[in-house]
């Protein structure tokens, strides 16, 4: 009961988070400096017999619906879209949630893949590094995860792309499919998609690895400084079972929190990633829709990523409360 | 950078002893030193000496307080003596006329039941995800102490020895109360049907109540199953009511060691008397004269030279603070390291 009444509170105080964070998030839309309206208007100017710029301008503002304030415009926006209307893509010339859900599979199949590549890959090595503290292993992974985080996407990217597509030759640079993909059979269709995704999912995993690693780590060490595992080494239990039994389950707990909370991450694309290698997935289009100031399309994906981040927080603090017995919600 | 040599330069000369079947436990120059790292690289620049040549026996089924201001090293010699420290600085630790360092993890892991621990702070000590009774079980399982019928009796009988209610048994730790907590772990170390226990200040996280019901458990289990104690406590009057034996401790070093009896009676270590002069006398008529010491402990990581406590010694001497002194016994069996007594003679030489 206690817990029920919690989640309405937190569903309640989140969807108050979300109507401001659409409404800064339409506030900078309206103010940036890329104008899609004036693109179109200069471009339909230059065509000969044309209407002049300021009378193309005069007519695009009121057909797509900018000639309203920004706070109007903004309710405007929040009353359709609470009725699931978000519009059309000015960049794309489709409904928003059309063009989503045809560029949504690629980006969640490439997110859960990695995520799952992620933790199998983060968790034993946290669990090492955390075990030989301070050891060269522990620095060899500490560094090597740091680095990874800390190195911009592109820059790592670049650097991949280098060693993988130019030097070894392996791999092609951008793209989903290669140059001979229509002439291939469907097994050697599916294997030719599979080797354009080996480097983007590498890449998200690399970048992704250190904070989980780190995680992992930092829980550990904690867990085994504590006394129950001095007391679980004095039972003369084996080494293996000191660490799987007590020292790993109880850094299962924030963990559990650390899954739930990523979850969400599924639905969001990456936009660096898959700008890069030419993916067209959500954070693709998004890159392109925003930079071409598309309102309603960025305006629903910035909304959307927003709605994930908060269902990740409260997914998080719902688990917690689950997986730990001591967690009393107060 | 000899300079740095010299400070890291471990001392580890001592005459070895032979195992003697008399006595459980042997303890002789024990040291255990944790090092200090700095610098960018991280090397190690000195030591923090936690137990810095310790020597000690213990009789079988005797009882021996280990006393001391906090963060004199009492905590470390309990857990350098049951191996959970990784490995020791120098010195010997003989369990049953064994040096534990030298068994294998083997060796080790069969020899764990019969050397047990039960730590101060009962609310960090119990694992938080585990149910009572697989706190209690999962080592005797693990180690096949009892066969798998008579597995749950065993159980309940332990936890009923320990004053632990068989419906207990599905909870979880922290469902209890800190004298219940430390019920736990003390049915936990008895399950394994141990021969030794060391009590790494049982009862200090407790309130003065439930202290002395975990005491005289603890005092109750040792008439039952002919245990060995090595009792770690900063309380006096704990430990007086408990030991048969008591070593005081200081920056490392035990200073004084000897029955309970003779050394409540005549403490002959100046620090000794300092501390005994503190314990509280509940009659409010009683004057105290309280020997008060001088400024605080001193590092661990740079110990004075010669005896470690002429900084703060009101009977403070020239040689003090050359020499160190040498453990000598004075009477039968009460030992002391003080150059007070450098005239009197040894015990074992007349």
């Amino acid at each position: 009961m206690n817990t029920l009444k919690y989640v309405v509170k937190r569903v309640l105080l989140s969807l108050v988070i979300l109507f401001f964070v659409a409404l800064i998030i339409y506030t900078i839309m309206r103010c940036l400096p890329t104008s899609y309206i004036e693109n179109v208007a200069r471009a339909k100017a230059t065509q000969p017999n044309s209407k002049t710029y300021e009378e193309w301008m005069a007519q695009l503002t009121v057909s797509y619906g900018m000639d309203k304030g920004i706070i109007s415009g903004f309710f405007v926006w929040l009353g359709q879209a609470l009725q699931g209307n978000f519009g059309d893509s000015w960049q794309y010339t489709a409904p928003v949630l059309q063009k989503f859900s045809e560029c949504i599979g690629i980006s969640f199949w490439m997110s859960a893949i990695s995520m799952v590549f992620e933790w199998l890959i983060a968790i034993p090595l946290g669990i090492l590094a955390a075990r030989k503290q301070y050891s060269k292993t522990d620095y060899t992974i500490s560094i090597t995860a740091i680095a990874c985080m800390s190195l911009p996407t592109f820059f790592l990217i670049a650097l991949l792309k280098l060693v993988f597509c130019i030097k070894l030759g392996w791999f092609d640079l951008i793209g989903v499919i290669g140059r001979d993909y229509a002439m291939l059979d469907p097994w050697h269709q599916f294997l030719d998609r599979a080797a354009h995704l080996v480097l983007p999912i590498f890449t998200l995993v690399l970048i992704s690895i250190g904070s989980l690693m780190r995680y992992v780590r930092t829980n550990m060490l904690e867990v085994l400084n504590a006394d129950y595992i001095r007391t679980a080494r004095a039972k003369g239990l084996s080494e293996s079972k000191v660490i799987n039994k007590h020292a790993f389950r109880n850094t299962l707990i924030p963990l559990v929190t650390f899954l739930g909370g990523s979850l969400p991450g599924l639905f969001g694309g990456a936009l660096f990633t898959e700008t890069m290698y030419s993916i067209p997935g959500i954070g693709y289009y998004s890159y392109h829709a925003m930079s071409a100031g598309d309102i309603p399309f960025s305006m629903f994906y910035m909304t959307f990523s927003a709605l994930l981040a908060l269902l990740g927080n409260l997914l998080a603090d719902i688990l917690y409360a689950v997986v730990d017995p001591r967690v009393r919600v107060s | 950078m000899s300079d740095l040599k010299e400070k890291l330069r471990i001392d580890n000369d001592f005459v070895p002893i032979e195992p003697d079947d008399k006595y459980i436990l042997q303890v002789n120059a024990l040291k255990k030193y944790f090092p200090v790292k700095g610098g960018i690289i991280s090397h190690t620049v000195g030591y923090v000496k936690a137990v810095d040549g310790i020597t000690f026996n213990l009789k079988r089924g005797s009882c021996m307080g280990l006393v001391g201001e906090s963060g004199c090293g009492k905590t470390t010699v309990g857990r350098t003596i049951l191996r959970l420290e990784d490995d020791k600085t120098g010195g010997q630790v003989l369990f049953e006329g064994r040096e534990v360092y030298d068994l294998s993890p083997k060796e080790m892991r069969a020899l764990r039941p019969k050397m047990q621990i039960i730590f101060q702070d009962p609310f960090s000590s119990l694992s938080p995800r585990m149910p009572v009774s697989e706190i209690i079980g999962e080592a005797v399982r693990e180690h096949g102490l009892v066969s798998k019928d008579e597995f749950d009796d065993y159980i309940d009988h332990i936890m009923d020895e320990c004053g632990l209610q068989p419906f207990h048994k599905d909870r979880y730790p922290h469902e209890f109360s800190g004298g219940q907590r430390q019920r736990i772990c003390i049915a936990r170390a008895l399950a394994l049907n141990p021969d030794f226990i060391v009590c790494d200040e049982p009862v200090s996280a407790l309130d003065v109540s439930i202290q002395a019901q975990i005491i005289n458990l603890l005092k109750d289990l040792q008439n039952e199953h002919d245990l060995t104690y090595l009792f770690i406590s900063h309380d006096l009057s704990v430990v007086e009511h408990i030991s048969d034996t008591v070593g005081v401790m200081y920056l490392g070093s035990l200073v004084e060691y000897g029955d309970t009896a003779d050394i409540f009676r005549n403490p002959l270590h100046p620090y000794t008397q300092a501390l005994f002069s503190a314990i509280p006398v509940p009659d409010p008529t009683v004057k105290m004269n309280r020997i008060v010491l001088e400024g605080s402990i001193p590092s661990p990581v740079n110990p004075p030279k010669g005896c470690k406590f002429h900084t703060r010694c009101r009977n403070c001497m020239a040689c003090c603070k050359e020499v160190a002194p040498e453990q000598k016994e004075i009477e039968p069996g009460h030992f002391v390291t003080c150059h007070l007594y450098d005239d009197v003679k040894s015990v074992s030489e007349t």
